[in-house]
């Protein structure tokens, strides 16, 4: 009893001895978007999981923070859900996924394609029915999301409207929720994460994805940068990052990870 | 004192209530922690002053009403206020009067073997999880509305499901009420040769009524915490609802949809609605507790 006793005490002096000196290249800081956060942050679960004597801290404060926190050093990696302006120089951008946010109608819409001007009337309330847009006699019942999701920011951002401008008909939450709503309801129009309204069409649920500028709203469209309401989630380092920094990049960019990646419904870049 | 003291809780008893006494105070140690938690996370709020208008922001956004746009600095929170007002009365206008009928339905004209299986089947239906009503409401209910008035998901959805889910604990509360009255009362009015009816309506019921409001209300107060089922499908639009058909946003449905995202103010907020939500559901028990309180001194008393 006495024994065992010893040993353990012993085994956690090695253990804390041992965390001391390796502490300085054991523990990584992420800060930033948070769009990617959670991704990183089941990315970093798992990474601990493999490597137990690492610790990751991620934290979250929007993707300036990120790329300031890099470039002053107060994090390791820094987490973005844009690509880089112009004036913030001296860092390297490493894309782990990209996130793709496609229109959708019930199935049962014969409407094939809408302007980007079109898509603005509908959401703020200029056009209330399909026949408009050259549909059925039908009212459109606008499907917004919750203020504070990134698909809303995106979505935002990319038909440069304010969120107070939207007149929405139904608010909803995730993805699935929204998918569900147009799914029930021949006169909406909704916007979801694509690799989710993929994953839903192929299961026969009643949706339907339309096509933007032109382009189909696909997971390999998004794939191959040309879908333009996507963006991408990146880490960001200084220009010489720590190995540590380096291997968990790496990993985040490995197919160990893909399924995370397609669990909140972004892309795998290629 | 010390040594009886420690006598005490030396016997079995002494021991046994001890640990009671200490397990009971751990969790009055907890409840207390998190209302202590609610107001610290919402106090930044609570305080916060309005920069244009002088004066706390949190009456002024109640009366002036500037819409519900966090990220631009507008908290609005009245319209979610009187859309869970509204959403519980509605859903207790339509479950008081079905609950109350099958309550009276159970206690005096069902056989006893049919009494049985609709109880099993009204306790089954209380136990069903609010996200399944919400998701039969969100595929089946509010697409057949929305064919008669679109959008579908409206403030009508929310009260039709809530009424749903608390039909049964209206409906079991007040077959309690009712069999818990004086079995004098019923054998006298049957003695005085009244009716069946009006048995049930001039005597039994007056008798219960503390039971079945008693019973209401903590319905209420389930109506008025629901969070999954309403945010399904309720719209969950910020907007005051001039009629039944338009979309609405409770404050669970709220803070259910905004509070992994929010920061800073905006999070604040959302606890300051949690805080005031938490207080209404306490003080709708203190007064279920109250008139349950009064309907077994009643019962007691003959």
């Amino acid at each position: 009893m006495f024994q065992r006793l010893t040993g353990l005490l012993l085994a956690v002096a090695l253990c804390l001895s041992a965390y001391g000196v390796q502490a300085a290249d054991n523990r990584l800081i992420l800060t930033g978007s948070s769009t990617v956060a959670p991704l990183v942050l089941e990315m970093a679960k798992r990474y601990e999981q493999q490597h137990p004597q690492v610790r990751i801290d991620v934290q979250t404060g929007g993707s300036t923070r990120g790329v300031n926190d890099t470039r002053t050093g107060l994090a390791h990696i820094g987490m973005a859900s844009r690509n880089l302006k112009p004036t913030e120089t001296g860092l390297r951008v490493h894309t782990i996924a990209i996130d793709g946010v496609g229109i959708i109608v019930h199935r049962s819409n014969p409407i094939s394609s809408l302007s980007n001007t079109q898509i603005i009337d509908i959401y703020t309330g200029k056009i209330r029915n399909w026949k408009d847009v050259g549909g059925r006699d039908l009212s459109i019942t606008v499907v917004n999301k919750a203020e504070g999701h990134s698909t809303l920011e995106l979505f935002l951002n990319y038909f440069a409207l304010k969120n107070s401008q939207v007149r929405p008909s139904i608010i909803i939450g995730d993805n699935e929720q929204g998918i569900k709503t147009v799914a029930g309801n021949p006169g909406a129009i909704g916007y979801v994460s694509i690799g989710a309204a993929e994953f839903s069409q192929a299961r026969g649920v009643t949706i339907k994805r339309l096509p933007l500028e032109g382009v189909a709203a696909s997971v390999a469209e998004v794939q191959a940068h040309r879908f333009p309401l996507a963006r991408p989630l990146n880490l960001l380092t200084g220009k010489s990052p720590s190995p540590l920094a380096r291997r968990f990049i790496a990993f985040a960019q490995s197919e160990a990870v893909a399924d995370l990646i397609a669990d909140q419904f972004f892309v795998v870049p290629r | 004192m010390m040594a009886k003291c420690l006598d005490h809780l030396r016997s079995k008893d002494g021991r046994w209530n001890a640990s009671l006494a200490l397990l009971t105070a751990g969790m009055v140690a907890l409840l207390l922690t998190i209302l202590l938690f609610l107001m610290s996370e919402a106090w930044p709020f609570l305080i916060s002053a309005d920069t244009g208008h002088g004066g706390n922001r949190l009456f002024t956004n109640l009366l002036q009403n500037p819409g519900w746009y966090p990220l631009e600095g507008r908290f609005g929170l009245a319209p979610m206020i009187l859309a869970s007002l509204a959403v519980m009365l509605g859903a207790i206008l339509i479950a008081l009067p079905l609950g109350l009928i099958n309550g009276i339905y159970l206690e005096f004209y069902a056989s006893a073997a049919f009494a049985r299986g609709f109880r099993l089947l009204l306790n089954l239906l209380a136990g069903i999880p609010s996200v399944v009503f919400g998701l039969w409401g969100l595929t089946r209910l509010v697409p057949w509305i929305t064919q008669w008035q679109p959008p579908g998901a409206s403030l009508l959805a929310a009260i039709l499901v809530l009424s749903l889910m608390i039909l049964p604990t209206i409906a079991l509360t007040s077959a309690s009420a009712l069999a818990s009255v004086p079995r004098e009362l019923h054998t006298g009015a049957i003695a005085l040769g009244l009716r069946r009816t009006s048995q049930i309506i001039h005597i039994m019921l007056p008798a219960a009524r503390s039971g079945i409001v008693a019973g209401t209300i903590l319905a209420a107060a389930r109506a008025l915490g629901e969070t999954m089922a309403v945010l399904m499908v309720a719209g969950n639009v910020v907007q005051i609802p001039a009629t039944l058909f338009e979309p609405v946003r409770v404050l669970t449905a709220n803070m259910a949809l905004e509070m992994a995202y929010a920061v800073g103010e905006h999070r604040a907020s959302l606890f300051a609605s949690g805080l005031l939500l938490t207080l209404v559901v306490w003080g709708l028990s203190w007064m279920a507790y109250r008139l349950g309180r009064h309907q077994r001194k009643f019962a007691r008393h003959d």
